[in-house]
């Protein structure tokens, strides 16, 4: 059952009815669900939660929809994986690789959309809708043709070309707008005033956002009822980022874990980093920016939670880094060739950031850390497919292969001896 | 009649149920004073104690962010589109 009790407001405390609405009729604020702790404490066991589905739906408790509503594709509860080689590889002890590229539609967003459709389908809504940098698109068009409900996705129109067909395939209304991630979501803000549709991060953001916290509460089940000394995440508006560390707390909150103390991480793109340059000028104050960079899915230069993920940088003794594209190609396939996982960009992102914080001491190698990887590398072939090795080419004969191989090996000598 | 302000459904309690307002050309900061006149309370909720846009406030004109421009200087002329958006939507 659900134990979602109120919306209220960030900022000024102000409380409203389980509408769809998002932001503060005074302030402007962002508006939270609040919860009956007490009941999903009651609710809720370690027992309980082991004995549920293999999917993100184990925590229906924690959820501001009702599950009845549910569209499941399959989404979550995902491997964590003991990441020795890259740990070896960046210098850390302990590393954890929270693999979140294996959701139906290959992203996190998955999860963020499974609250968010049934939690639509509980309004009444018939029709789906986002703002998206990509891999939201995805997974609104995904869910909305499992549940047979009409949508329309909004995109910048300079995305990979496996964003726009891994949308295009479930046959959505896709729309590609002129202009960045921002301009899509300032049209798409002032759209959720006129028309009828279950915008996912506008007008049910609140329900929606809190999806993301099913990625916490795996990774302190996944670790035996506990938390990580460190996180290091992604970030784009900086949701992801705070609400990881919203399920931590509210695992603690109902019992189900012990008070964490985990250092709160952030990651992004030199060429889009509003929130990691605040971070380095000491401010809690972002200044919007126009993205520039390969990561279009961490393309966010106003970032809607930034001034949030600033706190909590400073709350949980975390910061953040930034790393420039040719970084992140590099991470991507530092990743693929330590751990056999391949990672979009906003993967080789985190990848790049967790090394560069390594190397600068501020994640000690003693501190067992966790790294989210949070969407898949096919969807972002154009990144790295000028950056792989050029197969080996010979006809269907055996002499010619070990002629071949013979040739690639003594090049690659050369090329090791000549560096 | 030169200006034309899309106010957000969150402010059109103050305006009648108006989605759009007109007003006269001048700065941003003109452009609020103008509006609280007709709309008393409206300055309130745009701008925080301080005087500055609030936080959770984007202000654009003609698609703008006026954290590109000027801010509350910029100047609004003759045809301009000010919009005004509550900033926590988006992202994930």
């Amino acid at each position: 059952m659900s134990f979602d009790r109120a919306l209220r407001c960030r900022e000024c405390g102000r409380e409203y009815p389980l509408d769809p609405i998002f932001s503060c009729e005074f302030c402007f604020g962002p508006l939270e669900v609040a919860y009956d702790y007490d009941g999903i404490r009651e609710a809720a066991t370690r027992d309980s939660i082991e004995r549920g589905p293999s999917t993100l739906w184990r925590y229906a408790d924690f959820l501001p929809c009702d599950p009845q509503h549910k569209v499941d594709i399959g989404t979550g509860y995902t491997p964590l994986i003991k990441a020795d080689r890259l740990a070896k590889a960046v210098g850390l002890d302990t590393l954890w690789l929270k693999n979140d590229t294996v959701n139906p539609s290959w992203s996190f967003k998955d999860r963020v959309v499974s609250v968010a459709i049934a939690r639509a389908r509980q309004f009444g809504f018939d029709a789906m809708a986002c703002a998206s940098t990509g891999n939201l698109a995805n997974s609104v068009a995904a869910h909305s043709a499992a549940a047979g409900m009409e949508c329309f996705v909004f995109i910048p129109d300079d995305l990979e070309q496996g964003k726009v067909v891994g949308s295009a395939i479930y046959h959505p209304t896709l729309v590609m707008v002129e202009g960045s991630y921002d301009d899509v979501n300032r049209l798409c803000t002032e759209l959720s005033m006129s028309y009828p549709w279950a915008f996912v991060n506008i007008n049910v953001r609140p329900y929606y956002a809190e999806g993301s916290r099913t990625l916490a509460f795996e990774v302190a089940e996944q670790l035996g009822w506990r938390t990580p000394d460190h996180v290091v995440a992604p970030m784009a508006s900086g949701s992801l980022f705070t609400k990881i560390w919203k399920g931590f707390q509210e695992f603690h909150k109902v019992g189900l874990i012990d008070e964490p103390h985990t250092r709160m991480s952030g990651a992004q793109a030199t060429g889009c980093s509003p929130i990691a340059t605040a971070y380095e000028a000491e401010t809690l104050n972002f200044v919007p920016q126009k993205p520039n960079t390969i990561a279009r899915s961490l393309a966010i230069g106003n970032p809607a939670d930034g001034y949030y993920a600033l706190k909590q940088m400073q709350e949980t003794g975390g910061g953040a880094a930034m790393v420039t594209d040719d970084e992140i190609v590099q991470g991507i396939k530092l990743l693929a060739e330590t751990e056999g996982i391949f990672a979009e960009t906003a993967g080789g992102v985190t990848v790049a950031c967790l090394k560069q914080m390594v190397d600068a001491g501020f994640i000690r190698r003693d501190e067992e850390t966790v790294a989210f990887i949070t969407g898949a590398g096919l969807k972002t072939l154009e990144a790295v497919i000028d950056e792989v090795d050029e197969p080996v080419r010979v006809t269907a004969n055996a002499d010619r292969f070990v002629e071949a191989l013979d040739a690639r090996r003594s090049l690659a000598g050369a090329t090791a001896g000549g560096a | 009649m030169a200006v034309k302000v899309k106010i957000p459904t969150p402010l059109r309690n103050l305006t009648q149920d108006q989605e759009t307002v007109q007003a006269q050309t001048g700065t941003l900061h003109d452009l609020v004073g103008e509006l609280e006149g007709s709309y008393p309370g409206m300055r309130d909720r745009l701008l925080d104690e301080g005087g500055e846009i609030r936080r959770f406030v984007n202000v654009y004109v003609n698609g703008e962010d006026v954290r590109f421009l000027q801010g509350l200087k910029t100047e609004l002329g003759e045809g301009d589109e000010v919009s005004i958006v509550p900033a926590v939507a988006g992202g994930a």
